[in-house]
This record gives structure tokens, sequence and C-alpha cells, in this order.
């Protein structure tokens, strides 16, 4: 499983990305999107954003879950309440789909199962908490790229410990 | 006095006579602060830690008569150490209910390191990475002043500098504090 991690500013501004790959399992924590599939990653992101916008109003929640899908790709969304989005897209590497002796349960075979949304809820709430405290800072200016080597090491714990 | 003492004191002092305020409007008011100079001298951080330490002095030569209200010690210290107890388990108790740890004397006891475990002023704050403000910047600077300014009231004059900060990435927060002279009462000029 691979994922790719961005957060969007309110003018649909990127503001932070990060890519890495599942730790769980055996997981080396290396993303593995394919060469020619991995510049397209910011735009199935970013193009899932419309979306967002629309289901944004309809619930109360933050947690979007899986909202979008591309091919393989699944996008995953959650909005703060200053209106900004952190969206999570997850590729399940192709191996896992092959493997149909038994219905797995693992996050990385299930992009849409209850299993996996808990995992990215989680991952999204221990990034929201850090992202509180990160533009929280006295130098930080609303819909500035985040530059922050604690945040960005503090999204890899994360993605290490849920994902 | 002794530091036991003048940690119960402080501590009876904070639990009885200080109004408090939420945490974060001090942190986030003081970062205002800082992130304004910086904004308005440019980015020249030397410059803004000289501002930030005049502004200490100015809350500072004002600061001691509270100090003095509400720590009710109407005594001079006996020594230098003394003062220095007092400063770390009354002062920035009572004002920031922190105690920061007093270690690195000097022999002559005229020089001391203040280590703030933790520091209200910077919560959550990173520096700006534009390469300098690491190097340059001193975020917690009005400290500095505060003491300077608060000392010079009671005849002291001291001199007082950063040397290491955890905003730096460096291993503590430490602050270099030193007796220059006690100021004597001096008459004026031409007085008869």
């Amino acid at each position: 499983m691979s994922y790719y991690f961005a957060i969007i500013g309110t003018q649909d501004n990127p503001l932070f990305e990060y890519e890495f790959g599942t730790a769980k399992q055996g997981g080396d924590g290396v993303a593995r999107f394919p060469e020619q599939a991995r510049h397209m990653n910011q735009f199935i992101v970013h193009s899932s954003l419309d979306i967002v916008e629309e289901a944004q109003w309809a619930q109360g929640q933050m947690y979007f879950k899986c909202i979008d899908r591309f091919y393989n790709n699944y996008v995953s969304c959650f909005m703060t309440g200053g209106n900004v989005k952190f969206l999570l897209l997850h590729a399940p590497s192709q191996p896992a789909i092959a493997n149909t002796s038994r219905a797995s349960t693992s996050i990385a075979a299930n992009p849409t199962s209850p299993q996996t949304e808990e995992a990215i809820k989680q991952f999204f709430t221990e990034v929201y908490e850090n992202w509180v405290k990160t533009i929280m800072s006295p130098f930080y200016h609303v819909n500035m790229e985040v530059k922050s080597p604690v945040f960005r090491s503090r999204v890899a714990a994360a993605g290490k410990k849920y994902l | 006095m002794s530091a036991a003492k003048a940690a119960r004191q402080g501590e009876e002092i904070w639990k009885t006579k200080i109004d408090k305020v939420n945490a974060e409007l001090v942190t986030l008011t003081y970062g205002t602060i800082v992130a304004q100079l910086c904004k308005d001298y440019e980015s020249d951080y030397v410059e803004v830690n000289k501002q930030l330490d005049k502004m200490g002095y100015n809350i500072g030569l004002r600061l001691i008569e509270d100090y003095l209200a509400k720590s009710g010690t109407m005594r001079r210290c006996a020594n230098f150490k003394e003062t220095a107890e007092m400063i770390a388990k009354v002062g920035f108790k009572i004002f920031l209910n922190i105690s920061p740890t007093i270690s690195n004397w000097t022999t002559d006891s005229k020089q001391f390191s203040l280590i703030f475990d933790e520091n209200p002023l910077a919560d959550f704050v990173e520096l700006p990475d534009d390469g300098r403000a690491q190097e340059e910047l001193w975020f917690s600077n009005i400290f500095c002043g505060v003491l300077r300014g608060a000392l010079e009231m009671v005849q002291m004059q001291v001199e007082a500098h950063f040397t290491s900060d955890v905003l730096r990435g460096q291993e503590s927060t430490e602050m270099r504090v030193t007796l220059i002279r006690y100021i004597d009462d001096e008459m004026p000029v031409d007085d008869e």
C-alpha cells in the first residue's frame, strides 16, 4: 500500500505534501507508486476537491471517509474547522488484490473496509492535533506552505503508527 | 532564606494572591509581538532582540513593585545567591508559574544560569527558517530586560543574556545572569 498525503489550503493551494508507504505487515514505509503514475497523484487528489466541497456541508462530520476513486487510487478526506482539507490518496499494491484465497482484513488489501476507515481516521486525528500546534506558531500565516520539519516528522510518525 | 522556603513561599503566593489568565492568551500575545517586531524591523533580529530587551526593561522597572507587594518581603537579600533563589522560586513562580533551575555558579558567586525547563512564552513557536533566525533571534529576550529592570530598582546592576534556546534546536534554554555591581545611593551633584 502506498500513500500520498496532501494538505490543501482555503484557496485550494497546496500547503504540505508527503508520500509514504505502509509500515504494517513488514512494509518498509516506502511509497511504491509506479513511476509513470506518480506525478498523477497531485492531479487525482486535486480533482477530488470538487466532491469534497459538495460533501462538506452535507454532513456534520470532519472525516469524510473515502470520497473519491480513480482506478486503483482511493482518496479519503478530513476537513478542519478552518476549511483546510487533509487529503489522503491510498493505492493498494496490486498483489494484494490477487490474493483471493481468503477475505483479507488487512488495511492494505481493503481500501474501503471499516478497519481501513478507522485507521485513516486515527491518522487524520493525530495529524490534526499536530496541525493545530503548528499553525499556532506566531510566525505562521494563513495559507502559508508548511515547511516545519517537526510537523513533517510527526506526520511520518502518525503514518507509521496507523497505516 | 533557604531554597525550599522560597519555593514554598512562591507556591503559596501563586495559589492565593494571583489572578490567572489563560496561558494561550499570553503565548499568542507575546508571539504576535515578536512576529510583528520581526516584520517591522525587516528581520533584523539583532535589533529585535534589543527591542525585546528594552520592552522587558520597562516592564521590570514597574514589575518589581508588584513583586515586592505580593511577596511581602521588605527585606534585602543577604547575598546574590539569595537573590537568585528569590528570582527563580518566587519571581518566576508568581508571574508565570514556572521555576527555572539555578546552576553554574561562578566561584565568586556573581554569575549564574537560569535553566528554563518550560517556557510559556515559547509554546507552539517555531522560528522562521530563513537561515538567520536560528542564529540570531533570542525569542524570549524580554526576560533579560525584565530581570535587568527589576534588579536595577533594588540597587543591583546586572547583565543578562540567553546562551542557548530549545527553539534553536539546542538542548536547553539557558539564561546567564551576571552581577556587575551593587548601586550605591549616590548624592546628586551639587547637592548641599
